[in-house]
């Protein structure tokens, strides 16, 4: 490819699994300098799981993620930790810190990283809530927000730091469309203005078609394509086709799979106990 | 048949392997919270004292209304237990001796020990389970903020500051309410008691409760923080991993404060 941006997040030949089970399978992914990659799939197809591996949340069971020229996995603790500083999440719950007021929330990055002074803090915290139409809510606290705001309070706190790198686990879903766009107009404003890397995880055709530069659809954890906004339009393969238009998948036709399901064999072996123990990160 | 045992084997095994992982992880913890609190400034990720205060007012002095009531009901408790025993001998006026040693070393840090755990140490496992299954600790993660040194240090420091704290006065409000009730039955003034209290209570034994408690400290908090931090399965899961906070610390508490008698007290 001709393409000579700097590559800003790596993936190659990622391998997971929760338990037992297979989630992704051989996921191979580059995104460029200022480009927006849409990460997309049915429900269950593992665009979560696949942001928390591209956010070092989780660890591969092959494979590596390289975000930032870094090996997310092996780099030491002090070098994602500069690492993570670089990058802004907006999770698809929101995550805002429940005990926290809002403005607190988007400061909490500044605070810790930064040594700006109180003064220069607000400011910036407020610049950023009118930059997601949120200005004059900095004293509520989370619960008293709605869904729809919540979102949009995450992605000032993801964007604070004024990261390189920003990844949204569906930004848009449960908004307005009012709101769903003025969204999507933002993220495509983040990366004109401050040439930000962005992936989305998307559920909705029209917000992916409008803000990505290339779409990764993924299928029950492979990469069904990974490529330009047109050429995924004029994909001729057929479960792309279904997704693009909203087309059910056609029943598998294996009646033994099926009556299997019906007499109630669970999928998963490992039982019981793939309830690791879950430790603080 | 043979399958059948084969499969409880099965399970004591994998429950004991939990176990094991379970202290691995709270050492790891414990350590983690350690060293952030010596290296944090090194790291660019200091241990604040805001937090670390809110803590301790929170653990420590919002404790106090509740601690003074039990302690002073168990003050009186022993000194009515004491002389109703004594009289037995004839040795009422013994009472302050085993009252104010029974205090001292066992009794406020213990009943310190458990309330702390009850109201502290659940509510650091709540706030803990909560934030993780609406993925805040994820969200700490990728800020590069330390979830153990934002959550888990502040919380370590203000209980092991307040834990000793509060026995201490504990002990003196057990005390005071013991003496209350043994001058009155006794026929002896205050002054008198609490000058036998000072004589008969050596500065070991008042430390022996004070480092008791310190221990407790550490065990509520990091009891707490490893059932929150294990937190699976929602609202349910929150409620599941505080009650058994609760019951382990409470556990861990008893089973301690009895080894520590064995080693130290025979
Ligand atoms: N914590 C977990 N433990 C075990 N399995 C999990 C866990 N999280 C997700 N999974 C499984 O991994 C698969 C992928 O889940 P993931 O959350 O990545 O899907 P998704 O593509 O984000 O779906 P959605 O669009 O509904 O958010 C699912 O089959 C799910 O059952
Ligand atoms: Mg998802």
């Amino acid at each position: 490819m001709s393409d000579t941006r700097r590559v800003t997040v790596e993936v190659r030949r990622l391998n997971t699994h929760y338990g037992t089970r297979q989630i992704l399978k051989d996921v191979s992914l580059d995104v460029r300098e200022g480009e927006i990659m849409v990460i997309m799939g049915g429900s269950g197809s593992g665009k979560s799981t696949l942001l928390n591996h591209l956010l070092g949340l989780l660890r591969p069971t092959s494979g590596t993620v390289k975000v930032l020229g870094k090996d997310i996995n092996t780099a030491s603790a002090l070098d994602v930790q500069e690492l993570r500083t670089r990058m802004g999440v907006a999770f698809q719950s929101g995550a805002l810190f429940s005990s926290m007021s809002v403005g607190d929330n988007i400061a909490l990055p500044l605070r810790e990283h930064t040594r700006l002074d109180a003064m220069t803090i607000g400011i910036m915290t407020r610049l950023k809530l009118e930059v997601v139409s949120l200005a004059g809510f900095e004293d509520l606290m989370p619960s008293e927000l709605s869904g729809g705001m919540i979102k949009r309070a995450a992605l000032a706190r993801a964007i604070v730091m004024d990261p390189k790198l920003l990844f949204c686990d569906e930004p848009s879903a449960g908004l307005d469309p009012v709101v769903a766009s003025s969204i999507d107009d933002l993220i495509l404003r983040l990366r004109d203005a401050m040439g930000m890397s962005i992936v989305v995880v998307t559920h909705d055709l029209d917000s992916a078609f409008k803000i990505a530069d290339r779409i990764c659809v993924l299928d029950q954890g492979d990469v069904l394509a990974l490529d330009t906004v047109a050429a995924i339009r004029n994909s001729p393969n057929e479960r792309i086709q279904n997704l693009l238009n909203r087309r059910t998948e056609e029943a598998e036709v294996d009646p033994d799979a099926y009556l299997r399901r019906l007499l109630g064999e669970r999928a998963r072996q490992d039982g019981e106990d793939d309830s690791q123990q879950r430790h603080l990160p | 048949m043979p399958q059948r045992i084969v499969g409880v084997l099965d399970r004591i095994g994998r429950a004991a392997v939990r176990g094991m992982a379970e202290f691995g992880y709270a050492a790891t913890l414990l350590g983690q919270a350690v060293f952030w609190l010596v290296l944090g400034r090194r790291r660019r990720q200091a241990v604040r004292l805001a937090p670390v205060v809110a803590q301790a007012m929170d653990v420590g002095i919002a404790a106090v209304p509740i601690i003074t009531t039990l302690s002073a009901t168990i003050g009186i408790m022993l000194a009515i237990q004491g002389i109703y025993s004594l009289k037995a001998f004839g040795a009422e006026s013994r009472v302050t001796l085993g009252v104010a040693l029974s205090t001292v070393r066992e009794f406020s840090p213990l009943i310190t020990g458990i309330l702390v755990a009850g109201r502290s140490g659940s509510a650091l496992a709540a706030r803990l389970g909560t934030m993780r299954i609406n993925q805040e600790i994820d969200a700490l993660a990728v800020m590069g903020i330390s979830p153990v040194r934002f959550l888990v240090t502040p919380a370590l420091v203000a209980m092991v500051v307040m834990m000793p704290l509060l026995t201490l006065w504990a002990d003196l409000v057990s005390l005071f309410a013991a003496g209350l009730y043994i001058s009155s039955q006794l026929e002896m003034s205050m002054a008198a008691y609490a000058d036998e209290v000072v004589t008969l209570l050596k500065m070991n034994d008042l430390l022996h409760g004070l480092a008791k408690s310190g221990i407790f400290a550490v065990l509520v908090t990091v009891v707490g923080v490893v059932n929150g931090s294990s937190v699976t399965g929602g609202a349910e899961g929150v409620g599941r991993m505080t009650t058994r906070s609760v019951v382990h610390a409470i556990s861990a508490i008893v089973i301690t404060d009895m080894f520590f008698a064995f080693m130290v007290t025979r």
